[in-house]
């Protein structure tokens, strides 16, 4: 047996898939992905008028199952993971013990004794440790399944009607938030109703070796009613249309989820201890830090990652992601500011800029998310 | 990946077209299809003189900001006026509507250092 080269991308099982419709792939967090196939921005258009499909077998994919399984979590997460019944699933984080945030997480309950923990790519080793070593005593068993799954996702206002004639259950009776085990064009499947897009869309969970029969079978189902594939580069500038943070840009080590704004996820109210309980608690009470906002750009050139916001001319914060906003036709930055910097540009008609590579660029707070879609949630 | 036998071209995936004492400039296809969507193009202004091989503009796309280098000495004589409203023009037809802006070069000399598109095409297999 050839040992693995430790520097060569891992590969989806939909590789074969990328190639034949000439994708331009990329390496992202040790795997080679498609970054888009044809024009990112066609391809993020469609997603909000029709639908996309999306290969996102990169990501982690972690259970934790047995009688313990449920406090395990309420220990190792700041979310109430045992509150949640099968079926729900949770947007969470892991937290170090001084509330710095390790990872993002969304948490699928599939049964009393069994979770689904999905980790982003480039975090995947580093959640299933931290884990591993928080449910030690607790009777449950952490297992890295991501090798077990591929990743489907399909999104967009036309993703159900697209899903449905293909499902073995009706889409109706899955709510947002919501998982269950279904056939899709026959083949067993993990069906979910989440996504990163800000639109109605389904996530689904499939065996490597039906990944790409389900993709083929989406594709021509999906055609007459405009899905297309869509990249990673069309899925991050849809996810910060809809306002959601980005691991490694919004979120990280240094970072708590109060500053982020997502302090809704840390349920201080659960019973029992939780890694970074102490340090959560005080953040909660404290003044904030730092505010997470939304700025647009008021001229073309685009506030990137890293670059110091300035107000009144002085560098008072700096972008996390920006990117020309296709639906918004402007370029749209998330930042972080002093608080009392925040303040003062709420209430003021200029004076908030970016430094976009040596030029002050004007731009304005505008409240998250950027983009709402209209449709209502079931 | 298209590139044009009549032109010539730089190692930082511009072409340029020499018509007399006209040098007219653009990104090639190579670079048009690295870049993605662009979304904005900043040339300088005519009148402008601009130095070989030194920064003299921005290409702007969804992911990435890329430098344009001037390829020849001279002035600036005309920017694109369509690429303003349309910068997409870069991505759909880099070599023809797509073009970027027209310098006077500074003496009659040809210039040196550019690109045959057989090196040029060369040097995009090894980039690949």
């Amino acid at each position: 047996m050839t040992t693995p080269d430790p520097a060569k991308p891992r590969e989806t099982p939909l590789r074969g898939v990328h190639d034949r419709l000439g994708a331009s792939m990329t390496e992202f967090a040790g795997w080679l992905m498609p970054l888009r196939y044809r024009s990112e921005t066609a391809e993020h258009r469609a997603v909000r008028t029709a639908a996309g499909l999306f290969d996102l077998s990169h990501m982690g994919e972690i259970s934790v199952r047995g009688p313990g399984a449920a406090a395990a979590l309420d220990y190792a997460l700041v979310g109430h993971l045992s509150a949640v019944p099968p079926g729900r699933a949770r947007y969470t984080m892991i937290c170090a013990a001084d509330g710095g945030i390790l990872d993002d997480l969304i948490v699928y309950r599939l049964a009393d004794e069994e979770f689904l923990v999905v980790a982003n790519a480039a975090n995947t080793g580093v959640v299933l440790a931290a884990l591993t070593e928080r449910a030690a005593a607790h009777d449950a068993q952490v297992t890295d399944e991501t090798a077990r799954y591929a990743l489907i996702a399909i999104q967009g206002p036309a993703a159900a009607g697209i899903l449905g004639p293909l499902a073995s259950v009706p889409l109706d009776g899955v709510r947002y938030y919501a998982s269950q085990p279904a056939t899709v064009a026959g083949r067993g499947i993990l069906l979910a109703r989440t996504g990163y897009t800000g639109e109605d869309g389904f996530e689904l969970f499939t065996a490597p070796q039906d990944a790409e029969h389900i993709w083929s079978a989406l594709t021509a189902a999906g055609t007459e009613a405009g899905l297309v594939p869509a990249g990673l580069a069309a899925r991050d500038t849809l996810r910060l249309e809809a306002g959601m943070p980005l691991y490694g840009n919004e979120l990280g080590p240094a970072v708590t989820p109060f500053d982020a704004g997502l302090g809704r996820v840390v349920k201080l109210d659960k019973p029992g201890d939780f890694v970074g309980r102490d340090a959560l608690a005080a953040a909660a009470q404290a003044a904030p830090r730092r505010v997470l906002v939304g700025l647009l750009g008021g001229t073309r050139r685009v506030p990137r990652h890293g670059y110091p916001v300035l107000w009144d001319g002085q560098p008072r914060g700096e972008v996390t992601s920006g990117a020309p906003s296709p639906t918004l036709g402007v370029p749209i930055a998330l930042a972080y500011l002093e608080p009392a910097a925040a303040s003062a540009a709420e209430t003021a008609d200029s004076g908030l800029a970016v430094d976009v590579r040596g030029r002050a660029e004007p731009a304005r707070l505008t409240p998250l998310p950027f983009y709402h879609r209209t449709s209502s949630r079931t | 990946m298209s590139i044009p036998e009549n032109l010539m071209y730089t190692a930082e995936h511009e072409w340029v077209a020499l018509e007399g004492t006209t040098a007219s400039v653009g990104i090639t296809d190579f670079a048009q299809q690295a870049l993605g969507d662009v979304v904005y193009v900043s040339v300088p202004a005519a009148g402008s003189e601009v130095t070989a091989g030194e920064p003299c503009g921005e290409v702007e796309s969804t992911k990435s900001v890329s430098d344009i280098y001037a390829p020849v000495d001279g002035e600036v004589i005309e920017s694109n006026p369509e690429i303003d409203d349309d910068p997409g023009l870069v991505n759909t037809d880099p070599y023809g509507a797509g073009w970027l802006l027209k310098i006077r070069l500074a003496d009659d000399a040809e210039p040196a250092g550019l690109l045959t598109a057989e090196e040029y095409t060369a040097l995009t297999k090894e980039a690949e």
